[in-house]
């Protein structure tokens, strides 16, 4: 019998302090794992946010530099511009990217700088307490939503991937999930090709990874991974929204 | 027997994310406590039907299952 599946090498085994049924775990083991099959464990840079993921660096075995509230895409820049040999991703939550983070997010991507972010889009404030966030649905109810987001009151979701595959600058933006077998192979494919198309020097990728969050939504695991699947992917759609690479070589 | 998995009990937060993952239903939930106060799962393989597919140890948000396989 040999070992098919174990920690990846990039992490460093502490155990985690996400709450249980997490995406958040799910990711930073992609993450890892990528890191591992790329090789590029001694000359990646990561940027964790303000958020959930603050203490990313606990976790990850690779250097890392805590940014801001919503200034990793800025710090990665900088980094990036200073060590281009470097592989710079910037780790983000909905919170941090799309709320306070939203401009530094467009104007990197506008520029088109040479950066991966992972952006994990939860639809609430997991942090600090379930409160209502940009990407929060429709009808959602949150701790400073309790009758459901109401379209009048507090506008619409921003949808991130939407919005940045508008714009010139950006080479790959992806939205995949985190709710069964099948997608968390999915997103690790769409991570790997973002990190590759920054090692080949092709510019901006995002990758939005829709995770669920049961402690925030009431629910349990199971059944916040079945709320992704009937409520959440209706409103953000999962699928490649810009693929520049691929659009090149299929002419 | 194709495969089996070792489960970390430490680890396990009590998601049952793989108990929903696994198609054999190998994996069921257990009354012992650990040092966190979670109580974790246990591999109950007595027919021997893992293949060791890794769908658990995929969506362990924990990283606590090792998958091993012929």
């Amino acid at each position: 019998m040999k070992k098919v599946f174990e920690k990846p090498k990039s992490l460093k085994g502490n155990i985690f302090h996400y709450c249980p049924g997490c995406g958040h775990s799910i990711a930073h083991r992609l993450v890892g794992e990528v890191i591992d099959e790329l090789e590029i464990r001694g000359k990646v840079i990561g940027v964790p946010p303000a958020g959930c993921a603050v203490l990313a660096y606990n976790y990850f075995d690779i250097d890392m530099i805590e940014a801001q509230h919503g200034r990793g895409p800025a710090t990665a820049t900088g980094i990036k511009r200073v060590l281009p040999d470097r592989v710079v991703f910037s780790y983000q939550g909905d919170g941090d990217l799309a709320a306070i983070g939203i401009a530094e997010t467009f104007h990197a991507a506008n520029r088109g700088e040479n950066i991966t972010i992972i952006f994990i889009n939860n639809a609430v404030y997991g942090m600090t307490g379930g409160q209502m966030a940009p990407t929060t649905t429709l009808g959602q109810k949150t701790t400073t939503s309790p009758p459901g987001r109401d379209t009048v009151l507090d506008g619409y979701p921003v949808k991130v991937c939407e919005l940045l595959s508008g714009l010139g600058g950006t080479t790959y933006i992806e939205r995949c999930t985190v709710n069964s077998p099948a997608n968390v192979m999915k997103t690790k494919k769409a991570i790997k090709k973002a990190f590759q198309y920054q090692i080949e020097g092709r510019g901006f990728s995002l990758v939005e990874i829709l995770s669920p969050c049961p402690t925030n939504w009431k629910m349990t695991p199971i059944e916040s991974c079945h709320w992704i699947d009937e409520s959440m992917s209706k409103v953000f759609p999962l699928g490649v929204f810009k693929d520049e690479v691929s659009a090149e070589v299929k002419p | 027997m194709k495969g089996y998995i070792k489960i970390n009990k430490e680890n396990c937060k009590e998601c049952h994310l793989c108990i929903y993952a696994c198609k054999k239903e190998q994996i069921i939930p257990s009354k012992e406590f650990n040092s966190k106060g979670y109580r974790p799962v246990c591999f109950d393989d007595k027919k021997g039907e893992c293949t060791g597919c890794a769908l658990c140890a995929i969506m362990c948000p924990e990283i606590a299952i090792e998958v091993y396989r012929e």
